[in-house]
């Protein structure tokens, strides 16, 4: 098998949380709390979770975006957690992000052209009209007419925005991509023709997706393989046809079936949670899904130790003691 | 089992926003009517006019928008548009009250939730302010708030999403109003926190038997919650049908291909379908039928003359000239919004 394209090993996130005399932090948040995972080149994995999950902060430490507190990143064989700013920088050529927003993240005084050319200069993948020509060409791949390049970027709507933000990250050739809530912000109609476009970009250029999102549905479309964060934690991970058709923790079960299924017609047990996810300041002994969990074996066993994230069919993986109970 | 006299009958509503010489038709011409312990679901997209119909029925349109003169707006019997300030205010929040998606902005930060509440029951009702906080605890717990008494005196950044939510419903729901407008109540929540909520709304609904207009995007909550389904596109009502209908038999192009473009659950991996272009701008929508940019079947006939709602079964009307050349639907050509690569979103 050849090396994954990037590999994560015990990925930690703290925040300190209160800062007591001498601001020193009194307590932290652990908001990604010990994440491995790996992706293979052109693979796209969804991560899923609930507000205040970790999956954002996971997407952004490996990109150092935010500074991880503890543990490696492998990116293409190099290891990112310990390069120095300017190595970074290089880097950040082959690794982009696509924000939920893309309107906060461009500068309404800059034209889009000028917005998606940044990076080609700035990396010094093309110069003058050359670099011109690099910026006409992206948009057209984005579906964009490239006459819009002397625009700004009140002229545009929330699609056409996200469109312009694939660009731009596009435009330093990337290899992979953090996709955090790219659609989530889109009406239905849009939202598919940037899926659409996300995908077709992907097959064109290889291109390797983390695709982050709360909507499980899209998760289930776009991703290859599926992980469920709660906590901070990664509690499911696996082939994304095994985890929607087959999950194992009581939690995903949960999250599955709390989706809204477009047909009045159709029937099926529904699990409602109870109560919110515990505070990441101050998380529960073992298992940290217990204070909600459905499961009919749950004892105190779960409370004892941390389930470790375990393979429990093939390539499908849970962090949960219990035999795996199934709703249907 | 829902009365069959409707509680609010809404016809030729139009609420324009005036900006210079440009006119906004925000709604434009809507019609439809609910009735008692009924819940009706308006979908669309952004710039389809949903939340502005929800404020108009109101009356919290400010200029420079208006609600045109020749709109009605009936509700319990009563000509809503003629009411002066004091009589629409004893209605709002008494007969008919609203769940926004928003609780935080909604909400007062620097007062408990259970002054909140009882504030809304004291500006309806001559109770004393202790009263008025039995009422609102009372409240509190029925939404299913555990120690609504001592969470009645917390204040909003205290409670998590989910139990804000509850407190707006509660805020709603304290007068016991005939009508209830939530607008996208639970778009901002978690999936785990919408399943409560929205099974919260069931089980009142159940108990105090008031109607609901729900208005939202999303299709997956309509099917869930709703009895019949308005779909709005470009300031009007395009499609409704009662909800089982709407899922079978979908009419109006717009309808389909929202249904199409929507990712499902256990749905197999295909291309999704999209519908090419934007929704226009409500200052200039197009002559003719509104979606026949977009639309795939759209002809000469489309650009000239406007559909008017056609009926289809006693309770189904689609806004489009397919049902009156049905024939049509087997001539599909590439929508003129993909075809000039114009306004892709």
């Amino acid at each position: 098998m050849t090396m994954p394209l990037l590999s994560v090993q015990n990925l930690t996130k703290t925040f300190p949380i209160q800062t007591g005399l001498f601001g020193r932090p009194s307590s932290v948040v652990r908001a990604v709390d010990r994440v491995s995972l790996t992706l293979e080149r052109a693979e796209t994995l969804g991560v899923v979770g609930e507000s205040g999950c970790g999956k954002t902060t996971l997407g952004r430490c490996i990109l150092r975006l935010i500074e991880p507190t503890e543990g490696t990143i492998l990116f293409d064989g190099v290891d990112v957690s310990t390069l120095g700013r300017l190595e970074l920088r290089t880097l950040r050529r082959k690794m982009q992000i696509v924000f939920q927003d893309p309107f906060s993240s461009l500068n309404p005084r800059m034209t889009v052209g000028a917005a998606v050319k940044e990076g080609i200069l700035i990396h010094q993948i093309a110069e003058g009209a050359a670099a011109d020509r690099r910026v006409q060409s992206l948009f057209e791949e984005v579906g964009l007419n490239p006459a819009y390049v002397s625009r700004y970027p009140h002229e545009f709507s929330g699609g056409q925005r996200q469109r312009i933000g694939i660009a731009r990250a596009l435009s330093v050739e990337p290899t992979f991509i953090v996709c955090d809530e790219a659609v989530s912000a889109l009406d239905v109609s849009v939202q598919a023709q940037v899926i659409n476009l996300l995908q077709d970009l992907q097959r064109e250029r290889g291109l390797t997706y983390l695709f982050i999102a709360h909507d499980l549905s899209v998760v289930e479309h776009i991703a290859d393989r599926v992980a469920v964060m709660y906590l901070g934690k990664i509690v499911e991970l696996g082939p994304a046809e095994a985890v929607y058709r087959d999950p194992i923790m009581p939690y995903t079960q949960a999250l599955l079936s709390a989706v809204p299924i477009p047909d009045p017609t159709a029937r099926r047990t529904r699990i409602v949670l109870q109560g919110d996810p515990p505070s990441p300041a101050d998380p529960p002994p073992g298992c940290v899904f217990f204070s909600r969990c459905q499961h009919p074996a749950k004892d105190a066993a779960c409370t004892q130790t941390v389930p470790p994230l375990e393979e429990k069919t093939p390539d499908h993986f849970a962090a949960c003691i219990k035999q795996p109970s199934t709703l249907r | 089992m829902a009365d069959l006299t409707p509680l609010l009958r809404v016809a030729d509503l139009r609420t324009y926003f005036y900006d210079g010489d440009a006119v906004a038709r925000a709604v434009d011409g809507v019609s439809f009517e609910i009735r008692r312990g009924e819940t009706v679901g308006i979908v669309g997209e952004s710039g389809s006019g949903k939340s502005v119909t929800a404020l108009s029925l109101l009356r919290l349109i400010r200029p420079p928008g208006q609600i045109e003169p020749g709109s009605r707006i009936e509700f319990e019997g009563q000509d809503l548009l003629s009411l002066d300030a004091d009589a629409i205010r004893a209605i709002r929040g008494q007969r008919i009250a609203m769940i926004f998606q928003e609780p935080m902005s909604a909400l007062n930060p620097v007062l408990t939730v259970g002054d909140q509440v009882a504030e809304v029951v004291r500006v309806h009702t001559k109770l004393s302010r202790k009263e008025a906080w039995e009422r609102a605890v009372e409240m509190l717990a029925l939404t299913g708030i555990p120690a609504a008494r001592e969470r009645a005196t917390q204040y909003p950044h205290q409670l998590s999403g989910g139990m804000r939510q509850r407190v707006m419903i509660a805020m709603a729901l304290v007068m016991h109003p005939a009508l209830v407008i939530a607008d996208e109540p639970t778009t901002a929540l978690d999936v785990t926190i919408q399943a409560q909520i929205l099974e919260l709304l069931h089980d009142l609904q159940e108990k105090l038997g008031m109607s609901i207009l729900l208005i939202t995007h999303d299709l997956g909550v309509v099917a869930e919650m709703a009895e019949r389904v308005i779909v709005m596109y470009g300031g009007e009502v395009v499609e409704e049908a009662s909800v089982g209908e709407l899922f079978a038999d979908a009419r109006h192009p717009y309808t389909q291909g929202l249904m199409r473009a929507m990712p499902q659950l256990g749905a197999p991996h295909e291309r999704l379908l999209t519908i090419p272009g934007v929704v226009p701008a409500p200052t200039a929508w197009p002559s003719g039928c509104r979606f026949r940019d977009r639309c795939e079947y759209a002809w000469d006939r489309c650009a000239q003359e406007h559909p008017p709602l056609y009926q289809i079964g006693t309770a189904h009307v689609s806004r489009c000239h397919l049902e009156d050349e049905p024939a049509r639907r087997l001539t599909r050509t590439t929508p003129l919004a993909a075809r000039t690569g114009q306004g892709t979103a």
